[in-house]
This record gives structure tokens, sequence and C-alpha cells, in this order.
């Protein structure tokens, strides 16, 4: 047993999860408040930030980080993780952007020349604080320095690794790499996809996405008042510089993303190509606004030769933007970047959590353990550098569909409700009906699918559009559909993965004429169980969306009847096979086996010194010889006190007394049931310990026999020979059992024996073997006088092949006339040990008188 | 020494009625819930395919169904049993003095009843799970086991994952089985030993619920029961497996350890 854990550990790597060291956490922060020069305003005005920097040492210089917030944040949001950061031994710096917070200025919306200007003045502020690290002096001093943001932050940290080359490491997180195609997707694609989740229009502008434009922007606006620590007050462009706003506001009006919007978004998206600092890009699998996608176009627009990785975390602007999740990631990727550390985890390429749903929930698995999501990595991220990743296909089935795009796109499909969170979530639970409405989607359905399908990345499906018009809007979608439920025949579970649909605006068509286009669809991380259906979903309208208002009728139908996705591949899973256990209880159960084992060992080392040689070389011819016994009972009873005798070879000894005079506690010690408190036994000359060896020259029949009820007399004699090991013929089997004389009745089971063929079985399995010294408790007991004449004649005879009986028994007379020698035991005493022979005259009667004496008076109870 | 042999000790153990009944019921169980099945699925459809209905996917299925359904009492029995009878039933019977003038030296006869024990239990986690595969592939067909999230494992690696299962159902289950043992040291009454390792088992189940626990949880026997169920996803996370195959051992050779040291010291009355 102890070897299988030890097998266990080699089978699997193992993480071994020590106590919590504490220490770390001790570590005071020491957090100084700075008010650091930003870009002034195109009009002149200054613009101070408010940052803060955290170290736990200000007079150890360490590598820096700067943290970067999300819209609508200030620098309070990222100090929690500042401080987890700083006990790791990192400068922390974090500031509130312009526009924000106590921080000065307006909102640019991550303008290089303003918010990103910034960035540069917080690498340059880090570059003279002494607190932090430089590689160089003077002048030339470099700020050993990491930056990392998420969202609107995010954004930030890819455009200052654009712009300042002293920037090391990058983290941004659940952001944009190119902001139009988040804020304008248009998912109209040609060419075949050439990464994992490649969307790269072609072809026109594409869908506002006016629900999330919406909530940024006044939400925004909103919430920062006009100035810098101003009271709140509702106005339609708070803190948003004028550019922006005018933008904005143009777009939100006509429902159409103007020159002004395209540019400044345009504007807003990090140059990618001149970024050399190692890339983490993490991006949420939940979110609708900055998707998957946009961490593809970061993997594929940074040059080939900068370090990068990305991976698709649970969360998002749909659900939790939850940095401090990511911490271990974060950590490794700035540990390996900026500390050197080459013993931090290495981040694949690509790194996917695919979130698992189940059919009946967790069905019994060790309850707060949870279950390990499972995580897809490939070394290399497919579509970066080299090829194009494979392609698989699924077969979609339906015909050719007409939809209509209602006048106004009243109702509009309900796939999402952006920024509402967990409402959104629950909403899209129940959302096929809401989200697919009648006569506004052309639907087309995939087989069940035979195994656990990955739906991972982009997929791609090609279709013919007809429009009225020369203009054409669709939002393409695809669902994993349950089995449908027997009684109402729909499907029983509906899932829009990531919640996400992908818009297609189509130009210039001639009305009635088809045209073929390639839609990549939404990027998600889903996996679809087996026996749910594939659904690809062409709406024509969605609420979170600005579709035309002009009513129109599109005819669809699959131009190729297959929906084409990224082949996974070069994808492994993996954080599936762990062994996570923690280490107290490894060295426990090994200090417990071992101890076992030593005790083991022991144990051998004092039984193995129990020789064969006897141990009373002047004992070896004597056949038993009892020496001093003393026995006390748990409850104070002394029930053998100082017992000595000798039984000689050819004797039948009885030894008698009344119940309770101590016989067979006596006879137990004798086989070494018991252990004597003092006193010894010796057989020919060996001590009797319990199991001596020696004991395989007694047989015993102590206070009753015990039968195994269930087998037959012969069996039972059988089972017990074979317990002794020896050989069957050493047990002289048949003579044994016609001493027994039991008949036929040897066959049947001995739970129907009367007490008398009990008691012969016993007598008979005390002789099998014939050994040298038989010990007989009461051996008539039950019997017939007949059978106690039989008896008498069979222990005499058995004494007379020079082996030795031990009767004891409370009869005098039993005694007078079967035995040699009688010892006469009372109250736990020898009274006397005599020959029969000479117990004439005299002796007899004093014998006589002596046992009457003591059964009368003999303390009653029973024979122990 | 050889007294004792193993042979001895199985054939003593085998030919009782208690074995046999075990065993008999282990062949009814799987009879039993295909036939429930087939009787409850006249009943309406359920919206949801439940657990019940996925043990109806396989035969590889309806044996983690019933695995499911008898590791929390069924298996506990079997193994209380096995391994808390066969000492205090010897006593029971007055045969164990016999067994120990044999001579039978008891450190013998606890090692030959214990490995005896370990073979029946172990015969019993093999049986189970193989006679319900057999029964359940006829009535169910032998198609891929079918997991609660939709992943499969087909032929042949469900049968290692079974084999995972049934490795550390043996060791998690280790715990009752030395818990009786050690009791069956103790008393000369099966039912006493049987009974209580039955009992301990329940009482920790019901220490399990409360939560306010925490941490100490973990060290309760049965707190990763099912643990084995980690075993039948696409890829292993022996993280609970091997805690709770480790807490196992570590008491099953504390009480072993104490049930030796016990009945070396001990004196046989019975």
């Amino acid at each position: 047993m102890p070897a299988l854990p030890a097998l266990l550990l080699g089978l699997v790597p193992l993480t071994l999860t020590a106590v919590a060291v504490p220490a770390a956490a001790a570590d005071r922060v020491v957090e100084t408040v700075l008010s650091v020069r930003g870009t002034p305003e195109p009009d002149g005005a200054p613009v101070t930030l408010d940052a803060t920097l955290l170290t736990t040492d200000p007079s150890v210089p360490r590598p820096a980080i700067v943290l970067a917030h999300g819209l609508g944040g200030t620098k309070a949001d990222s100090l929690p993780t500042a401080r987890t950061l700083a006990r790791d031994g990192y400068a922390v710096l974090v500031y509130t952007a312009r526009g924000f917070g106590a921080s000065g200025g307006l909102v640019h919306l991550d303008d290089p020349a303003y918010e990103g200007r910034d960035a540069v003045a917080m690498v340059d502020e880090a570059a003279e604080r002494p607190e932090v690290e430089k590689t160089g002096t003077g002048v030339s001093a470099d700020p050993v320095l990491g930056f990392a943001g998420a969202s609107y932050g995010g954004a930030v940290a890819l455009e200052v690794a654009a712009l300042d080359r002293r920037v090391d490491a990058v983290v941004p997180a659940f952001t944009w790499a190119d902001l139009t195609s988040a804020l304008v997707p248009q998912s109209r694609v040609a060419g075949g996809p050439g990464s994992l989740a490649d969307v790269t229009p072609a072809g026109g502008t594409g869908v506002l996405k006016a629900a999330w434009a919406a909530l940024l922007f006044t939400g925004t606006a909103a919430g920062t008042g006009e100035g810098p620590g101003e009271q709140a007050t509702p106005s339609v462009c708070g803190r948003f510089a004028a550019d922006v706003c005018r933008a904005y506001v143009e777009a939100a009006r006509s429902g159409t993303a103007g020159d002004d919007l395209l540019a400044l978004a345009r504007r807003s998206s990090p140059d990618l190509s001149r970024v050399t600092a190692p890339t983490l890009m993490i991006q949420g699998e939940d979110d609708t606004l900055f998707g998957l996608d946009q961490a593809d176009r970061v993997m594929r627009g940074l040059p080939p030769t900068t370090p990068a990785a990305t991976a698709w975390v649970p969360g998002g602007h749909d659900a939790s933007i939850a940095v401090d999740d990511q911490l271990d990631r974060v950590t490794a990727w700035f540990d390996r970047y900026l500390k050197g550390d080459a013993a931090a985890p290495v981040q694949p390429g690509l790194s996917v959590t695919v979130p698992q749903t189940t059919l009946v929930g967790t069905g019994g698995g060790a309850d707060d353990s949870g279950a390990a999501p499972r995580v897809l990595t490939a070394d290399a991220y497919p579509g970066r550098g080299g090829a194009a990743p494979g392609l698989r296909t699924v077969a979609l089935d339906g015909g050719v569909q007409t939809v209509v795009n209602p006048a106004g796109a009243r109702p509009g499909a309900l796939t999402n409700l952006p920024g509402s969170g967990a409402a959104g979530a629950a909403a899209a639970v129940a959302g096929y009906p809401l989200a697919v409405l009648p006569g506004q989607a052309a639907t087309f359905t995939s087989a069940p699918v035979g195994r656990p399908f990955d739906l991972v990345g982009s997929g791609r499906v090609r279709v013919d559009v007809t429009s009225s018009g020369t203009e054409a809007v669709l939002f393409a979608g695809v669902w994993d559909l349950g089995p449908d439920d027997p009684q109402t025949h729909r499907p029983t579970s509906t899932v829009l993965p990531g919640r996400a649909v992908a818009p297609v605006r189509l130009t210039g068509l001639t009305p009635g004429r088809s045209t073929t286009v390639e839609v990549a669809l939404p990027a998600v991380s889903h996996q679809v169980p087996v026996g749910h259906r594939l659904r690809l979903v062409l709406a024509t309208t969605d609420s979170a969306y600005a579709g035309p208002l002009a009513p129109a009728i599109y005819r669809v139908a699959l131009a190729e009847p297959s929906l084409t996705l990224p082949a996974l591949g070069a994808l492994t899973a993996s954080g599936g096979s762990r062994l996570d256990v923690p280490l107290p209880l490894v060295v426990g159960v090994a200090l417990v086996v071992l101890a076992a084992l030593v005790g083991l060992v022991l144990l051998r080392r004092a039984r193995r010194s129990f020789g064969a040689a006897p141990e009373r070389a002047d004992l070896a011819d004597v056949p038993l010889v009892v020496e001093g016994l003393e026995k006390t009972y748990a409850d104070g009873l002394k029930a053998v006190d100082g017992v000595t005798f000798t039984a000689e070879r050819g004797q039948v000894v009885g030894l008698l007394g009344p119940n309770g005079a101590g016989k067979t506690t006596t006879l137990r010690m004798v086989v070494g049931l018991m252990r004597p408190d003092a006193g010894a036994v010796w057989v020919e000359g060996r001590g009797v310990h319990g199991g001596a060896d020696v004991l395989a020259s007694v047989g015993a029949l102590i206070e009753g026999p015990g039968f195994l009820p269930h087998l037959s007399g012969r069996a039972n004699l059988e089972a017990y020979w074979q317990a002794t090991g020896r050989p069957l013929e050493e047990a002289h089997l048949e003579e044994v059992l016609a001493i027994a004389d039991l008949g036929t009745s040897v066959e049947r089971r001995v739970r129907g024996y009367s007490q008398g063929m009990r008691q012969r079985l016993g007598i008979a399995q005390a002789m099998l073997g014939l050994p040298s010294l038989l010990l007989l408790d009461e051996p008539t007991n039950g019997l017939d006088p007949p059978q106690i004449t039989a008896m008498r004649r069979v222990l005499a005879d058995y004494a007379a092949a020079g082996r030795t009986v031990l009767v004891s028994s409370h009869l005098l007379a039993e005694v007078e006339q079967s035995c040699d020698h009688v010892v006469v035991m009372a109250r736990g005493r020898v009274l006397l040990s005599e020959a029969t022979s000479t117990l004439t005259g005299d002796g007899r009667r004093r014998l006589e008188e002596a046992f009457l004496d003591l059964v009368g008076t003999g303390p009653a109870g029973g024979g122990t | 020494m050889t007294a004792l042999p193993l042979r001895a000790e199985v054939r003593r153990q085998l030919s009782r009625r208690r074995t046999l009944v075990v065993f008999a019921v282990l062949v009814a169980l799987p009879l039993v819930l295909v036939a429930a099945f087939a009787l409850g699925r006249s009943d309406d459809p359920t919206t949801a395919r439940g657990f019940v209905d996925l043990a109806q996917d396989s035969g590889a299925n309806l044996v983690v169904f019933a695995l499911f359904a008898s590791t929390g009492f069924l298996l506990v029995v079997v193994v209380a049993l096995f391994a808390g009878d066969p000492v205090p039933s010897e006593a029971s019977w007055s045969s164990l003095r016999y067994l120990l003038t044999a001579p039978v030296r008891r450190e013998r006869l606890l090692r030959q009843k214990l490995v005896a024990a370990a073979l029946f239990s172990g015969a019993a986690f093999v049986f189970l799970p193989a006679w319900t595969l057999l029964v359940g592939g006829l009535a169910y067909g032998w198609g891929p086991y079918v997991g609660p999230t939709g992943d499969q494992l087909g032929y042949p690696l469900v049968l290692a994952r079974l084999g995972l299962v049934v490795l550390y159902l043996a060791l998690s289950l280790g715990v009752v089985g030395a818990f009786a043992f050690f009791l069956g040291t103790l008393t000369d009454a099966p039912l006493a030993a049987v009974g209580g390792a039955v009992v301990l088992w329940i009482v920790c189940a019901i220490l399990d619920q409360i939560t306010a626990l925490g941490g100490l949880r973990q060290g309760l026997p049965g707190h990763f029961a099912f643990a084995w169920a980690d075993a039948l996803a696409p890829t292993v996370d022996y993280s609970a497996m091997a805690q709770g195959a480790l807490w196992s051992v570590g008491y099953a050779v504390v009480l072993v350890a104490a049930a030796v040291w016990r009945f070396l010291r001990k004196d046989v009355t019975s």
C-alpha cells in the first residue's frame, strides 16, 4: 500500500501546495502620492496627473509596473492589484488618466497624442524615481518597467509600448487593438481566415455598436462632470474633449459612423507594428465590446520578433473584468521579462479556457475542490507569423429563406444587453425566442454532434444574399441547441456562445440579384455537448446595433452548405491532468507509513529471537512444567496464584478442583491464550507464549469446543488442520474421527450437533496430529456414561504410547479413575500434587476430605 | 511460519453464507437497476437529461451509475463486513482459541484475515463494475461513456478509467475496512465491528455537511468518497483522489497498527 501514492506521484506532474506563507503579506506597502505633469490640452492648459507609487521598501530600487485603469475609473481601482504586485517585489505606479478623478485635462479617448503621451510621462517619472531599478545611469538611465491595464487602460498599455522603447513588457487586458472594428464592426470578409479569430473586414464601413457606444460615452460623460473634483452634473459631453464629443453625438444621432468618428477611432488604435516589448494579451470570452478578434489583431499586428502570448479567459465587459483572477499570468509575465526570472511559468502562445456546460450539475465530484476548467493551449498562436490554421467543416442544412428588415428596425432581436452583466446573462438563457424573431431570421442547422465539439475561434460561412435594395445588413450568430424535448419539440437548451453576433453590411448591391458573401462569425470559446446541434442564424435586426431603419426584404441561402471552423489540431488540452496535494498530508502519511514499517521490523526481530532450541535444556525431556503462574483479572480477582506442577511422559494428569479454582485460566496460560502476570510454562523445555511453535505438539480442548457452524464435522477438522499448515498425512484424521465416533453425522453441519457430539469432535480436534501433550478441559461434559468409560480408555491408551494427557475436572471420581497423577487446585492455588497410586489409605482419605471441604467452601462461579 | 495459509482462510470465509449473500446482492444490483429503469421509462419524459437518463446511455454509464449509487453505503457495508467480521466471528464460534493454539501466531492470524478481507473486498470492487458492464452493455449497448458534460470516453480508455476508479475506491474505503478490523480485535460480536464502522462512516458524512468545519472536513473519512468521478473527465484531476487515498491510507495504517498492537497483548477469553 505505501508504494501506491509514490506511484501516483510519479505519473503526473506534481504540485505541492504548501501552507500559505504569510511573510510577504506582512510587508507594509509604502504609498507615495505624486503629481505628474501631463501633456497640455490643445489650448495650452497644463494638465497634472494624480499618481501613487507603491513599494515595500523605498530604499531598494525595484522593477516598475505602471497600472492604468478603465474608462470612468481612477487610480484607486488599481490599488489592490498594485499592493499585491508591490509585495511581489515591484515598485508600482498607478495613476488616474486625464479627464478622470483628480487628474486634470479632458478625455481624448486614448489618443496617442494625449493619453499616450501621458503614459510616456509616467515612464519619465519612473525613470527619475530612486525606488525604480534602472539600466544605465544619468540621462541614459532606462527604467526596468512594465505597463499593464484593462479595457481603456489596456489600450494605453499597447499605445505606450508603441510610443516608448523604454517599456520592457506590457500586459493589456480586455481591450482593443483596432477601435474601428470594435465600435463599427464589419464581419464581411474575404479569402478565408488567416488565424484563429481573423475578422479582417473586406469592403465598407460596418454597423455601429450603438448600445455599447451610448453606454460608454453617455455613462462616462455623466459620471465625470465638467472638471476635476467637481460634483458630477448631467451634461452632454462631460469631460470628453470637444472633438470626441462631436464625433459621438453625430454618430449616435444618425445611426451611422461618420468620418469624424472613424478618424478618431483610427487615431486611437495603437500602432502595433512599433511594439517591441513582450506582450501578454488577455482577452475575455464574455465580451461583445472588445471581442476575442481584438486579441487576434494584437497577435497578428505585433512584429514577428516581439515575444507575445494571448490568453482567452472567462469574463469581459459582459460579465466582469477581474484582472486579479489573471494575476498569476500577469506576475509570471513580468517576472520573466522584468526580473529576468527564467523559472517563471512559461505562458503558452495561446491559452483558451473552454467553459464547461454540464447536463446534470457536478454529479458528485469532491465538492469544494471544484473541477479544473478545460484549457486548450498552443505554443504558437495559430496564424501568427506562420501559416494560417487548417480548417474543418460542419455541414449545415437549410434552404433559401426570405427575411424582412422591419421599418425602423423594430422589433429588434435581443441577443445581449450590453453592460448589464449578470442580468444580460439571465436574459440570454431564455433568449432564443427574443433573439431569433420570426420572419426576421434565416436559420441553418447542423446534425447533432457525436462527440463534444469545441467551438473555438471565429468560423466562416458563405451565403448568397439577394436584397430588395442596394444595401443589406445581417447579424450572424451560431447557436448551440440542446436535444429536442420529446413533448414540445423545442430544444431543451439554447445558448448563444459569448452572446455575440457578427454584423455584416453589404453595399452596392443590385436589387434582385444574388451576391455571394463570406461572413466571419463571432470569435468564441464554447464546448458543444454531445447530441447538441449548431444553428447559424442570420437576423435582420439586433437591438445592440444601429441597423438600417428603412424596410427591406432579403433572400438568404447558403452558398456552401457548411460552416468552416479553424482546426484545433495544434491546440492541446492541458490543465486537466493535475495532482495538487497538500504537502503536510503527504509528509504526515509518509511518517505514519514509515513508523508502521519500523514497528513491523521490530516485531519481526522480536519474533525471530524465539528460537526453536530449548531455552531450558534441563527440562527438554519433560512434556509440561508449570512454574509459579499468577494471573489477576482486570476486575481484581486473583484467579491463579502461584500454580506449579509438572506432567511427566506417559502420564494422565488430573487437574482437580471445584468450579472457580483457576483450572481453565491455568490451561489458557499453558497454551498462551493469556499472558501470565508472573511465572512460566515450559513444554519440552521451550517457553510457551502466544502462538509459540512448540504449541504444535500440544493439542487442547479448553472450555468447550469451537467450530465453524456452517461446516460439517469432517470439514471442520480439515479446516482446522489446514490452519496448522502441516501436511494432511500427519493429521491422522481417520483415527481421530474413529475416536469421536460420530458415524455418518461427521458429514453434517456442526450447527445441528448435540453438545455431546460437539464435545467428542472437540476432543478429536485436540488429538489431530497426535500431539505429545494433550490438554482436555472437562472432557466428559455432555458425554453419557458409556462414552465416558470409552473416553477413559482412549486417554489411558493415548498416554500409554508415551504421550502425556492433562485432564481438568471438578469430579474427584473422574480423576481418580482415569489419572495417574492428580493436582488439586482451589482458589488459584495448588493444594496437592501426588500420584493417584500413592493415594491409598490415609492419603486417600486426606484427598477426599480436602476435596469435599473445598467443594463445600469453594467460591461460587464459573469455571475460570 | 506457514500456519493458516491464505487458501485455508479464504476457504473458511468463502463457505459462509454472508459471503454468498454479499455477492448475490452485487449480482442483483445491475439487474435491479435495469429493471427499475425499464419500469420508470413509462413516466412522462423529463425536459432535462438527468443522471438517470445518462445511466441508460451505455453499459459504461450504467457502471458509473451503479458505483455512484453504491459508494455511499453498499460498498461501505461490504468492506466493513469483509474486514470487520472474520476475527470476532471466530471468537464468537470459540474457534479463535483453537486457531491460536494450532498454533497460528497472532500477527500471522491478523495478517491472513486482513489479506483475505482485502481479497474479498477487491473481488467485490472488480466484480460489481465488471458484471454491471456486462449487464449494461447487453441492455444499453456498448457505446462510449458519456459524462454529464457531454464528454465521451471510448473503449478501451473507459476501461482504464474504470480501473482507476476501482483502485481509488479500494484505497478510499480502506479506512472503513481498517476501522472495522480494529473494532473486530476489540469485540467478540461481529455485528459491533461491522456496525461500528458503518456508523463511523455515517457520522462522518453528517459532520461533512457542516461547512463551518472548513478545512477540517478534509480529514473526515468519506470526505473524498466520490472523488473517483474526477477519473471520468477527459483529463484526470488526481488531486482529490490523491488526497482521499492519502487520508484513507494514513488512517488505515494507524488503525491496523492499533489492531495488531491490541491483539498481540489481548487475553483471549472467548
